[in-house]
């Protein structure tokens, strides 16, 4: 497959602003000076369904899908929606996620059961694993909404790319009524 | 020149801004909604929301007649609704180029199936572009317009959800400039298709294809990337970044023009390696056209006909290879499906039907998701429109104890976009079918867009509002009663009532969208479970609202007790209004 491509896999449920993050994810990395793609599904998706969004990122990238098997990072924003596309992470890759149950309809219900102890599983089987309280951070930030600026600061710390191009992303993509608890959530994500 | 990342839908609006298109008509449909959404930004641009795709078409034809460039955007099954003045727009060919951008959905994400539009352009005889990337996006809308003009015909441009919904790096280039003003030009024997016209128009239709058959093989859209001779692969559209993920030595036909096909290129490219594949998503399209030249190829005896391809199946159908994963997940875990909002008009009036039994005849939108468990409450979904009119059918071949059990049901904007015809036809031919119509003020499943019942344009200016009651009444409907589905007793009796008259009557459930951009959505305190009350009877699990969770193990007996999440619940009540043992409160003072 192709040389020297990196790529995220976002996991989460719709209404969680895995959208915005998977924007100002793009925005970096194309600042960085890289080729950028990233795909989505939105639509049916949104009402609280299971989202993902592929970031790809290189000298020049092709496919806007990563092949299975092949993320380098795995960034959750939700454990069940974390430990389900567990499989796309490579050999020796990173999870990032945001350490938070939000029961799926069926769970909710009482058809299905929630899975026990997903952290655990997620440990067992990959050593790089770092998990964040993003609710508890996005409330110190000032605004719960901001869950999704603290897990890109915890991820920045993973990616080689200087603060300052985040920084600048978040200023362009952010609404300036937000950008400030948005940049206070950024650095304490970063600090996790 | 700019570089920016921008969404495939992004940049056809982009592309439509440079090439200066003057009108832009569309109705929502995934993946292909954000078009509208963006070109509305630029503001010569007149961009406004049809009520249907057929109307949408037909007035970016009429601004082509004025000698405007215009464009029409809508998904594939749109493409359906708009097939008829498509057909003849063929024959006529344009004044101002005209461009009709339409968005497939292999996978079927958030679509009924997943036709393969490329056939519309074979059928209809006229040329169709795909860009494989956001860039394309742009360049190729803008070359559409030339195309359009330079071989007086309709283009279309097919996109899909990856490449709609996907971003990548774009150039920016300036609009074009010097384009003729509009103005009225009589040319009866090119516009007005009587049968002596379109005689004479239909072979000007046939060279035409040839003529764009033999131009396109020498133009940068169609390219040869050259590479290991061993292996050639014919591709287009998002078909080729997968295929050139998979297999990046090999040589490759890149086709921008998927309609007609340059057969010389593909000649001289199938010369010229060992062995030919075509990568292609849906039907074998390319393949076959490429087979009856006399190529011998593979391509869909081992690639999939059915869903959108991807990196891995292109590997493992060429290469008969599977990719063995680092990690699993050795558990049956539960699903995700989408949910009605919390505080959704959708949620009583389902609840209800299913209470009565009713036989649904659905239709296309959020409230779709009534045919999921817990809901269930929903019997049939066919196309946009067809809520009412399967309703006529089933009715007709009851007998009469089983008839009032037949309710359609549809959204107001799926009313408004074909639905109207289907409640003229069950009064018209006497059916006693009961018809609901969902009004919450929004076409919701595509993003909440408005439509000529909510009051607002795409522009956000504020419009004339359809008076759903007397546009009923004005059909012949007698019975036309208004309802808030939120409060349920109301909505029971209602329906009930409806049902047993023997002649045709219409129920508006009006209830705003939770998600309605103009502020108009009604919000109240969130509500709380009493614990002392709640005995676990899992009644208001049934409603299958988001903001109702459940605590295992809870209450006296220990058979677990609902639980409201306060920062979604949005203060409906219709849950209060389901409990029999009054569980659910309002904290004092909220």
């Amino acid at each position: 497959m192709a040389n020297n491509v990196k790529s995220i896999l976002l996991a989460g449920v719709g209404g969680q602003g895995t959208l915005l993050a998977s924007e100002v994810l793009a925005e970096v990395l194309m600042l960085a000076g890289f080729d950028v793609k990233k795909s989505e599904i939105h639509g049916m998706s949104q009402r609280g369904g299971s989202v993902t969004s592929h970031v790809r990122w290189g000298e020049k990238v092709f496919s806007p899908l990563i092949p299975e098997g092949t993320a380098d990072i795995l960034f959750g924003f939700e454990i069940l929606e974390t430990y389900r596309y567990l499989p796309m992470l490579r050999q020796g890759g990173a999870i990032v996620a945001n350490d938070l149950k939000i029961a799926p309809g069926p769970v909710a219900s009482g058809t299905e059961s929630y899975p026990e102890d997903i952290p655990a599983k997620l440990r067992q089987q990959v050593d790089d694993v770092l998990l964040v309280d993003g609710m508890d951070k996005a409330r110190q930030a000032g605004n719960y909404r901001t869950v999704n600026t603290v897990l890109l600061g915890a991820l920045s710390k993973r990616m080689d790319i200087s603060e300052d191009l985040w920084i600048t992303a978040l200023k362009k993509l952010v609404p300036e009524k937000f950008l400030q608890e948005n940049l206070r959530a950024f650095e304490l994500g970063r600090q996790a | 020149m700019k570089k920016t990342i921008l969404s495939g839908n992004e940049a056809i609006a982009r592309g439509a801004h440079e090439a200066g298109v003057r009108v832009a008509s569309a109705y929502p449909g995934t993946p292909s909604t954000e078009i509208l959404e963006n070109i509305v930004q630029y503001r010569e641009i007149d961009a406004s929301w049809a009520p249907n795709e057929k109307v949408a078409l037909e007035v970016a034809i009429g601004a082509s007649f004025g000698g405007a460039r215009a464009m029409a955007t809508m998904k594939h099954v749109g493409l359906n609704v708009a097939a008829d003045p498509l057909f003849t727009l063929s024959y006529i060919g344009v004044r101002g180029g005209l461009v009709l951008v339409v968005a497939d959905d292999p996978e079927m994400h958030s679509s009924q199936d997943e036709q393969d539009s490329r056939n519309y352009a074979k059928f209809a005889k006229v040329p169709m572009l795909e860009p494989a990337d956001s860039e394309e996006a742009r360049l190729f809308t803008r070359i559409g317009y030339e195309i359009s003009e330079q071989f007086d015909t309709p283009v279309l441009l097919r996109s899909n959800t990856r490449l709609s919904h996907g971003k990548s790096i774009v150039n920016l280039e300036d609009p074009v400039t010097g384009l003729p003003e509009p103005k009225l030009v009589r040319d009866p024997g090119k516009l007005v298709m009587l049968p002596s016209n379109a005689r004479v128009r239909h072979p000007i239709v046939e060279k035409r294809i040839l003529d764009l058959e033999e131009w396109s093989c020498d133009q940068p859209f169609n390219r040869v990337e050259e590479g290991d001779v061993k292996i050639g692969i014919i591709t287009s559209g998002i078909a080729y970044q997968y295929a050139r993920e998979v297999f990046p030595e090999a040589s490759v036909l890149k086709l921008g023009m998927v309609y007609p096909l340059p057969k010389r290129m593909i000649r001289e490219f199938a010369a010229s390696v060992d062995k030919v594949y075509v990568v292609e998503e849906l039907d074998p399209f390319i393949e076959e056209a490429v087979r009856a030249m006399g190529i011998e190829v593979t391509g869909k005896d081992v690639l999939p006909v059915c869903g959108e391809l991807t990196p891995e199946r292109v590997d493992r159908a060429v290469n008969g290879t599977s990719a063995v994963t680092a990690y699993t997940v050795n558990e049956k875990l539960p699903g995700r499906p989408p949910m009605m909002c919390p505080g959704c008009g959708h949620r009583g009036i389902f609840h209800v039907l299913k209470q009565l039994g009713a036989f649904v005849t659905g239709d296309i939108g959020c409230y779709t998701l009534a045919a999921l468990p817990p809901l269930s409450a929903m019997d049939s979904c066919v196309c946009m429109g067809a809520g009412i009119s399967n309703a006529t059918g089933v009715a007709k071949v009851l007998p009469e104890s089983e008839r009032q059990k037949v309710v359609g049901v549809m959204g107001d904007s799926t009313f408004l976009h074909t639905g109207i015809n289907s409640l003229m036809d069950l009064v018209y031919n006497k059916s006693t079918a009961t018809v609901v119509i969902l009004d919450n003020a929004a076409t919701g499943m595509t993003g909440r867009q408005d439509n000529p019942s909510t009051g607002y344009t795409l522009k956000g200016d504020a419009a004339p509002v359809v008076d759903l009651e007397n546009l009923c009444r004005a059909l012949g409907v007698k019975h036309v009663r208004t309802i808030d589905p939120n409060d349920i007793e109301l909505t029971r009796a209602t329906m009930q009532e409806m049902m047993a008259i023997p002649e045709p009557s219409v129920v508006i459930a009006r209830r705003v969208c939770m998600l309605e951009r103009h502020g108009n959505a009604e919000r109240t305190a969130p509500l709380v479970v009493l614990e002392d009350k709640c005995v676990g009877c899992r009644a208001c699990q049934k409603i299958c609202c988001p903001a109702i969770s459940w605590r295992e193990g809870a209450g006296e007996k220990g058979k677990g007790q609902a639980v409201v999440d306060a920062l979604l619940c949005t203060g409906c009540k219709v849950c209060e209004q389901v409990c029999k043992f009054d569980a659910f409160g309002v904290i004092d003072g909220e």
